[in-house]
């Protein structure tokens, strides 16, 4: 009997896990964007001391994750599980990471979708009765991303006002079994969703539906309104996909426009960065997550967030067979009061 | 499932004519005045290059050449200084179009992939860019060869 599941996606944990501490880094352009205050560590050089952009991202991911156990005052053999994910093939610098990291790891690929899809799993896993503490951490880099995903860094193309700018940037939060919150009460998981969009440089437009689906899915599931939420936010819509996310929403009877916002939309300055329509990235929604978000929670001026980060599951490859963009979007929500 | 097939697409095709209308339109003036102005510039700096040559005794064909070469090496030196895709950003086909945007699509991957190794990085991944343009290029100077050869003599 699956006695922790309500309605259709939804799981309601019973009890819930606390997230515990978490940190975060960003690159140079993300340091200089209006969330600069809200993030521990701000690289000045985006190679990090290292001699390519994945071993760079990689180390980013690892100190990262080492900085938040040091700040839930835990050592590496108190967690028992990381669960982590970046964009690159292979999920070069998760596992590069694991490598130095000697803590149990699982890799998950879920694109831009993998902060929340770490912290809904991280979470299963305590509330399952699994673990204590789990880690559960994402990075992406911009330079990394790029030669993955698009052109080379030198290339004088143009991009178009729809393009977003992957974000330089890993968050990582540990969970734990106890703790005063803020904690995770509810994870709704997303199905893939697919409206046929096959432009790659307008990912917040094909990634909108999956984002769309999953919130309603949610709102039906917990019964939950939007009013009940100080915050919704999704990972990494952008300006485009942001407006058309919210309009979905609307036509299945949910009016959601005082409480949302983006990840993408917040780390940027759009019209001074020239980041066209926002950021992306699993290190989007994982930087905003575990640098503003939950340092806002901390400090009580948002008691109820509903993160929901969203991912574009496109390759290279499917991209050149001419396939359209599946999409995803895992929702975790996240508060500081727990009803009992 | 026929039906449900022909539901499914007709629901893309709905929802892709709905985004078209979300996506902001690109100041086209602005646009073609940079492409006009880098491009002219380029074009025009190729042309003084050529007449100084052809002023200095070469002859047409050899000025072309060395105007060529001039050009290549400066899109290359420009692109290596991390200069060019600053260029092309505002000037788009401006600074494409020209020898040296071509030159620029050669030398940005080898850069790029030098941190691979310099036989399957620089050079596997040299020509990523600029193979296409080169494998259609020289196919079709083939084909009009051929035409050429059999029709025109």
């Amino acid at each position: 009997m699956a006695r922790k599941k309500i309605g259709k996606q939804t799981v309601k944990l019973q009890q819930p896990p606390s997230i515990v501490s978490t940190a975060s880094t960003v690159g140079p352009k993300e340091g200089k964007g209006p969330l600069s205050h809200y993030f521990d560590i701000i690289l000045t050089d985006d190679l990090y001391g290292e001699n390519s952009w994945e071993l760079a991202e990689s180390k980013m991911l690892r100190e990262t994750i080492r900085a938040a156990i040091q700040r839930a005052d835990k050592n590496i053999v108190d967690i028992e599980y990381l669960l982590s994910g970046d964009l690159l093939n292979q999920l070069m610098a998760a596992s590069f990471a694991a490598r130095d990291l000697d803590i149990p790891f699982f890799g998950l690929y879920g694109a831009c979708s993998t902060m929340s899809e770490s912290l809904s799993l991280g979470a299963m896993l305590i509330d399952g009765g699994y673990a204590n503490h789990v880690a559960a951490a994402t990075s992406s880099h911009f330079s990394s991303a790029e030669r993955q995903f698009r052109f080379p860094l030198e290339l004088g193309n143009q991009r178009p006002l729809t393009a977003q700018w992957t974000v330089t940037g890993a968050g990582a939060a540990i969970l734990a079994a106890r703790g005063d919150g803020p904690y995770i009460s509810h994870v709704t998981t997303g199905k893939v969703i697919d409206l046929g969009i096959k432009d790659a440089n307008n990912m917040g437009a094909a990634m909108a539906p999956a984002a769309a689906n999953t919130m309603v899915a949610h709102f039906e599931d917990t019964g939950f309104m939007p009013e009940d939420y100080d915050l919704i936010a999704t990972g990494d819509l952008g300006a485009i996909g942001k407006e058309i996310a919210e309009e979905i929403v609307f036509d299945k009877g949910y009016n959601i426009s005082k409480v949302f916002n983006d990840c993408g939309l917040l780390i940027f300055d759009n019209r001074v960065q020239d980041t066209h329509a926002g950021g992306s990235g699993c290190g989007c929604s994982a930087s905003v997550f575990c640098g503003y978000i939950y340092k806002e929670m901390m400090e009580g001026r948002l008691n109820k967030v509903l993160l929901i980060s969203t991912g574009a599951l496109l390759s290279s490859t499917s991209a050149l067979q001419g396939q359209s963009i599946p999409c995803i979007a895992h929702a975790v929500t996240i508060t500081n009061i727990l009803k009992h | 499932m026929q039906n449900k097939k022909i539901q499914r697409i007709n629901k893309q095709m709905e929802y892709n004519a709905y985004v078209k209308q979300k996506i902001p339109k690109p100041n086209y003036i602005k646009n073609c005045f940079w492409a006009f102005i880098v491009g002219g510039g380029i074009s025009a700096v190729g042309q003084g290059i050529h007449n100084i040559f052809k002023e200095t005794g070469f002859n047409r064909e050899d000025a072309a050449t060395i105007t060529a070469i001039i050009l290549i090496f400066f899109g290359a030196f420009l692109t290596g200084l991390g200069v060019y895709d600053r260029i092309g950003k505002s000037a788009g086909a401006g600074s494409i179009v020209p020898i040296t945007g071509f030159a620029n699509s050669i030398v940005s991957p080898a850069m790029e992939f030098k941190r691979e190794g310099f036989i399957f990085g620089v050079g596997g991944k040299m020509f990523a860019l600029a193979g296409p343009v080169l494998v259609y290029g020289f196919s079709s100077s083939v084909i009009v060869g051929l035409l050429y050869y059999f029709f025109r003599r």
